[in-house]
């Protein structure tokens, strides 16, 4: 699994953080998604999805 | 056997609404692992769009039209879900598990998940005039963009959430904006007299006329095309465009004779069901939030998500209470605001990190002691970092009943 954010598309509601917090985080200063972990390992695959389903914004994008 | 965990899988879902909420449940519960068959129907014509943007991006024109497309074809090929668009349901037969739609079908399933939305409240008296606007749908921001292209005034009535965007996106295309409503600040009802205050602030910075604090009175119109805003105290502001962002009325018409109980929604358990095999997620359920111990329905962009995975799972078999911490986000001018739980007017707010004056800040809101809620003013990450004091609040003992429960 490959993840690919937009930082253009982020609103900033930190959703992914919540779903998977080892692969997303927000920047300090306007809260746009950081991705940890781009190529995250099976075991986090299920909440990376929820991740990119949770996503207001559409920003996260997985490739399989 | 007994047990409720006992639940046969249904080999049939029919999915009522293709909004955000509608395309949830079935992206849900083919996530979960269900490989019977779905319908959707929903009444417009367009793929499954997202609705936030349409009175930021959309309205203002940096996004063309489809950017607001929630998924692409084959995204949506994808999920194997039979798609049936502008075929508005009109009745569902509860016992027989039956809605029928428009265009005369007959979609039947063991399990119905309802999720038609809400629709945009007009102002008694302004239907059959021209430029005369409301915003829920994407045609709807099309229109009014190209009539606010064509227009120097604007007066945009309602200074909730939806009226105060839609004031600051017409602002920065350069029309003269009035935003009025009943009340004194934008977003009163949903942030609390601080920070609709400094809400207050921001916009007439950008050079918007607030007329807040009185209602109207008619919208007067010449040659049946819309010339002023009447206000009650007798101000009559020019227009050449009028919005109508006066709240949103739950679409449970067609549910008229089914039996369900409707009441500002379809009234659900705290599993989100109206009836045996019978659902709701999104802007259009009124459920039993266990926790905060009343019902409650929810107006926003990632309740409709949210929701409809936890009905997916219950559908599914999972027996568990639906227990969202209410969230949402506005962007006005140069504010980013986030909003966790649920504020009342009345509670109590203090800033936590941050500050006002630096223009970035956090701010909590306690009920009777307790918090209720958090928001966020340009600090979105330290917002939500927060939102587990909402949690923690909330596994305490169910809070005391409070009238106001929409929401966004």
């Amino acid at each position: 699994m490959k993840v690919v954010i937009d930082e253009e598309k982020c609103v900033a509601a930190g959703q992914c953080v919540a779903a998977a917090v080892d692969v997303f985080d927000q920047r300090d200063e306007d809260g746009v998604v950081v991705l940890l972990n781009a190529t995250p390992p099976a075991e986090l695959e299920d909440d990376v999805r929820q991740a990119a389903a949770v996503c207001p914004a559409l920003a996260i994008t997985i490739v399989d | 056997m007994s047990g409720a965990s006992v639940i046969a899988i249904p080999e049939r879902i029919l999915v009522v609404g293709a909004s955000a909420a509608g395309l949830a449940c079935v992206e849900a519960l083919r996530r979960q692992g269900y490989t019977g068959r779905i319908t959707v129907v929903g009444d417009e014509v367009h793929p499954p769009y997202d609705r936030p943007p349409l009175s930021k991006q959309i309205l203002s024109g940096v996004w063309p039209p489809e950017r607001s497309t929630l998924r692409s074809r084959e995204v949506l090929a994808g999920l194997d879900a039979e798609l049936v668009l502008g075929d508005a349901a009109v009745d569902l037969d509860v016992p027989g598990r039956a809605v029928r739609t428009t265009s005369g079908a007959t979609h039947t399933a063991q399990v119905i998940i309802v999720a038609t939305g809400a629709r945009a409240r007009s102002l008694p008296g302004s239907d059959g005039l021209e430029r005369v606007h409301r915003l829920r749908t994407l045609d709807h921001a099309l229109a009014l963009r190209t009539d606010l292209l064509a227009a120097q005034r604007v007066v945009v009535v309602g200074e909730g959430v939806l009226g105060s965007e839609i004031t600051a996106t017409a602002t920065q295309l350069g029309l003269h904006t009035t935003m009025t409503g009943p009340l004194t600040a934008p977003m009163a009802l949903q942030v609390g007299p601080m920070v609709s205050a400094l809400l207050a602030e921001r916009h007439r910075a950008h050079g918007v006329n607030l007329r807040l604090g009185i209602g109207v009175a008619a919208l007067e119109g010449e040659n049946g095309r819309v010339r002023s805003v009447r206000l009650l105290d007798g101000q009559e502001l020019a227009a050449d465009v009028v919005v109508e962002a006066v709240g949103a009325v739950p679409n449970t018409d067609w549910l008229q004779d089914s039996g369900l109980p409707l009441e500002n929604g379809l009234v659900c358990d705290s599993r989100c069901r109206a009836a045996e095999g019978i659902y709701a997620v999104g802007d259009v359920a009124r459920f039993r939030h266990e926790q905060l111990g009343r019902l409650v329905r929810l107006e926003n962009r990632t309740n409709a998500t949210e929701q409809a995975t936890a009905v997916a799972r219950v559908v599914l078999g999972h027996d568990e209470p639906y227990l969202p911490v209410p969230y949402f986000w506005s962007d006005q001018f140069d504010v980013k605001i986030q909003v966790y739980g649920m504020i009342a007017a009345d509670a109590e707010a203090e800033v936590v990190e941050g500050s006002v004056s630096a223009g970035r800040f956090v701010v909590r809101y306690h009920i009777d002691g307790r918090v209720a809620g958090v928001l966020g003013w340009n600090m979105p990450k330290q917002a939500r970092l927060r939102r587990q004091e909402i949690v923690d609040a909330l596994n305490q003992s169910p809070t005391r009943s409070r009238s106001e429960e929409v929401s966004r």
